[in-house]
């Protein structure tokens, strides 16, 4: 047992540069061919490569992973000689025609990478198997890639011995499959991807093609699907909206701040824009259209409408138990907004003061300053001057009325500015 | 109604950008002095091949704007993906070479602009090249480009000028379609040299990179696509009104190849005592509009290619290939023109020769992506557009080998290329 462990540990590694361009040695020693490209069959084993090919253009032949005896520096040794033709195979993932030089997304450090060439390694279990190890996406893959043909492969790993490495182990990669059919043979899923920190995602999309970007957002849960949306920086907010189905599209947005999911659709053309609303569920539906009505530049506009507010007489324990139902809105809010007997504002209470005041106190008793609100039609100007001057967090929205219709939160402010300073003015 | 039209114009300005800038940044310091050279000594002799350089520009273009926005990926993406790394390095490696040249060739521009205020080169070289670097570095970029893109309002003193001038116009317009080749060595150079400077590489890499930045989809690509058309058509006229108002102004006293700045101002004499501050500050800015955008657009193009981290978003420690990279063409690009009794003309004479030997390269690239169905889906080219492109390819190719041939040989031809002091 210990010594089969060891034998795994050193084991060979091979890199794809060699494996294509290795010789095919039949049992009495003939020399068949060179291996032009290699497959795994992700249906069958996630790892091990499934079929060896050769041959040239249009007649290539296949060579089953159980047909191989042994990788040695002479080729890989043939324990018979029964080849079958191959043809295209969508439920095969090619890794030269498929992953060299594509972009795959490194889970890990959450940023779209290229692959220059892959490491597999040779481990035995009967015969000798191809397991798939590493993705390399560094110079040293680079290198191999370039000198590959030019130089012999022990003068190559010799010279690539001073490069470092930099490769990325084959679980935490995620291959983005356009073709939802191919997708599913594959077995290729997004899961992993819905860890990743929004934000992070956000990133990884705009690195993406069309095709790519599209296919994320089909498989995505709704909810992550959402909230990277609204990182996403808005032109390509714009594209991807586009390119979804409407229906997909009205779902992603049901699940975002109706204001977010206003300021979204708000870049899209206006047949593109009816389609998606209508999709949508009535009551947000209803919330967006009229948000989209509000200029970008006034209170209105930059304002979200999902906020905590409580009547006024509401006890402290009431207000906790309604903060515990929506953990993801109390991740995002540092006030609750107090209502007198007719609904309209009457004060800001801060989150933390719910945590230190008694559990049976009156949240009236919780605030003293006459709150701040600004009018929905306020330009978004003052409101800054607002948050500047008097350090806001947060700053309600009201009618005519004095009735609370959003909040503008200091992320707001940061997001109105944003593109300001980056035009550097 | 009213409104309709209005808002179809702001969704047409809302796009305008990619393709004008494109355009602008096209009638650099190279531009320039081409345009001047074959009006100065060939009059409107040459007028003709502006027409189909326009076609070409446009066709080149409108399929880059093209696959940015069906693919929403970068040419030298593409390139990697479709081709393979090896080929990709390759393609870098001479746009690189070639793009080196360019840059050069813009700070030659900004050396001879200011020479006419006077100002040593020596002094506004290093500065330039200090104010492009920080520009981008700063972050200050596209605040910037908004100046740049104004002060190339002042091709207008072009037209002014040719009006002035009263040139033959009948004349003017008879050349401009009717083609004429004149058996010598100067005016082929010339013509190579127009083509060489109107249509370059870096402009297909730059403006599918623009498109994609942007975020323009096929869904919005009608608008984008009239504006890169429109942006061609904008270059090609500015290349007009400079030929006739070089022929009015200089080549109707007796033809002379232009040998310096100060010659190449003498086309906006019409315009009065002013005109050498404002050709100088024309010259001026539309050098250092290249100058910024080539080294950004080279630096990014390759770093894409390669799969580095690449753009102005990443700070220094994030994509150190692609911020050393643009470092370094913008220092050896500036620091060329300063060792003294460089040969500059030939330093812009290649910059051209290898524009014109890039593109069709370039070209056959593009036009094998943008002919994939599982890539463009129904966005391919058309039969017509196809035949078009390839005839272009051919024509490029034949071209280039006879630009080559003809710098290749012994006796170059004399002053066939504008000149700096």
């Amino acid at each position: 047992m210990a010594m089969k462990r060891a034998r795994t540990d050193s084991a060979k590694l091979v890199y794809l540069t060699e494996l294509t361009g290795m010789r095919l040695i039949s049992p009495n020693g003939a020399r068949i061919g060179r291996v032009r490209e290699a497959a795994v069959v992700p249906r069958e084993h996630a790892r091990r490569v499934a079929r060896f090919l050769f041959g040239t253009g249009h007649t290539r032949f296949a060579i089953r992973w159980n047909q191989v005896l042994a990788f040695s520096d002479d080729g890989i040794q043939l324990s018979d000689e029964i080849f079958s033709p191959y043809y295209d195979n969508d439920g095969h993932l090619l890794l030269t025609k498929d992953l060299l030089d594509q972009q795959i997304i490194d889970v890990n450090g959450r940023k779209v990478v290229r692959v220059n060439d892959l490491a597999l390694r040779v481990r035995s279990n009967g015969n000798e198997q191809l397991w798939i190890d590493e993705v390399g996406v560094g110079l040293q893959g680079a290198f191999r890639r370039l000198t590959e043909g030019l130089l012999p492969n022990r003068v190559i790993r010799q010279i690539q011995q001073r490069i470092p490495p930099n490769s990325i182990p084959w679980r935490a990669c995620n291959i983005v499959e356009p073709d939802p059919q191919r997708r599913l043979r594959l077995r290729i899923s997004h899961d992993r991807l819905e860890s990743i920190h929004p934000a992070d995602l956000a990133d990884i999309v705009e690195e993406l093609g069309s095709d790519e970007r599209e296919a994320l957002f089909e498989t995505l849960d709704e909810g992550v699907a959402a909230d990277t949306l609204e990182e996403v920086k808005p032109t390509v907010k714009a594209s991807i909206l586009h390119s979804l189905d409407p229906d997909r599209a009205a779902d992603i947005l049901e699940e975002m701040d109706p204001a977010e999911a206003a300021e979204a659709l708000a870049s899209l053309q206006r047949h593109a824009r009816e389609d998606i609303v209508r999709d949508m569920e009535r009551e947000p539906a209803g919330e967006v259209a009229q948000l989209l009505g509000l200029r970008d530049d006034t209170a209105g506009g930059m304002m979200g409408t999902r906020f905590f507010s409580f009547p006024e007489d509401w006890t402290v324990a009431r207000a906790v138990a309604r903060l515990g139902a929506d953990d993801a809105l109390v991740k995002r809010s540092t006030h609750a907004f107090l209502l007198d007997g007719s609904s309209r504002l009457s004060g800001a209470l801060p989150l933390g003061r719910l945590a230190t005041a008694g559990r049976d106190a009156l949240l009236r008793r919780l605030t003293y300053r006459k709150t701040l609100s600004v009018p929905i039609d306020e330009p978004a100007d003052d409101v800054i001057d607002l948050f500047d001057k008097y350090n806001l967090y947060a700053l309600p929205v009201v009618d005519g009325d004095g009735r609370i219709h959003g909040v503008i939160t200091a992320d707001d402010v940061i997001t109105y500015l944003k593109p300001a300073i980056e035009r550097g003015l | 109604m009213l409104r309709r039209v209005l808002g179809r114009l702001l969704t047409f300005l809302g796009v305008l950008g990619p393709g004008f800038i494109t355009a602008m940044v096209d009638n650099d310091a190279g531009g320039i002095f081409t345009y001047s050279e074959a009006g100065a000594r060939w009059g409107y002799v040459p007028l003709w091949t502006l027409i189909p350089i326009t076609v070409l520009l446009i066709v080149n273009q409108e399929m880059c704007s093209r696959m940015g926005a069906v693919t929403g990926k970068g040419l030298s993406d593409l390139i990697r993906e479709e081709f393979g790394l090896r080929t990709t390095v390759l393609v870098m490696l001479l746009l690189l070479a070639v793009n080196f040249t360019n840059i050069a060739a813009n700070f030659a521009g900004i050396a001879g602009a200011m020479e006419l205020l006077p100002v040593s080169r020596y002094v506004s070289v290093p500065l330039g090249a200090l104010i492009v670097w920080l520009l981008v570095v700063k972050g200050t970029y596209q605040s910037v480009e908004k100046v740049f893109l104004a002060a190339s309002g002042f091709y207008v003193a072009y037209i002014v000028s040719a009006v002035l001038v009263e040139p033959d116009w009948e004349l003017a317009l008879r050349s401009a379609v009717r083609p004429a080749l004149v058996a010598d060595r100067g005016y082929m150079a010339v013509m190579v040299g127009m083509v060489g400077t109107s249509v370059a590489p870096w402009m297909q890499f730059y403006l599918q990179a623009a498109i994609v930045e942007k975020g323009v989809d096929s869904t919005r690509y009608e608008d984008t696509r009239m504006e890169v058309i429109l942006g061609c058509v904008l270059m090609s006229v500015v290349a007009f009104f400079i030929i006739v108002a070089c022929a009015g102004a200089i080549w109707e006293g007796g033809p002379r190849p232009i040998e310096s700045a100060a010659e190449a101002a003498e086309a906006l004499r019409p315009l009065g005592p002013y005109a050498y501050a404002l050709f100088a500050g024309g010259l001026l800015a539309s050098s250092m509009f290249a100058a910024s955008i080539l080294p950004l657009s080279t630096a990014y193009t390759v770093c894409e290619g390669l799969g580095l981290e690449s753009g102005v978003d990443h700070d220094f420690d994030e994509a150190p290939t692609f911020y050393g990279l643009y470092t370094a063409l913008i220092a050896l690009g500036a620091a060329v023109v300063l060792v003294p009794a460089f040969p500059i003309v030939p330093m812009i004479l290649l910059s051209q020769v290898l524009n014109g030997i890039l593109l069709p390269v370039v070209m056959i690239f593009v036009l094998r992506l943008v002919n994939r169905r599982d890539l463009m889906h129904r966005w391919t080219n058309g039969p017509l557009y196809n035949l078009i492109a390839w005839a272009s390819v051919v024509l490029m190719l034949v071209l280039s080998a006879a630009l080559v041939a003809f710098t290749l040989l012994p006796s170059a031809p004399e002053a066939g290329i504008p000149s700096l002091p």
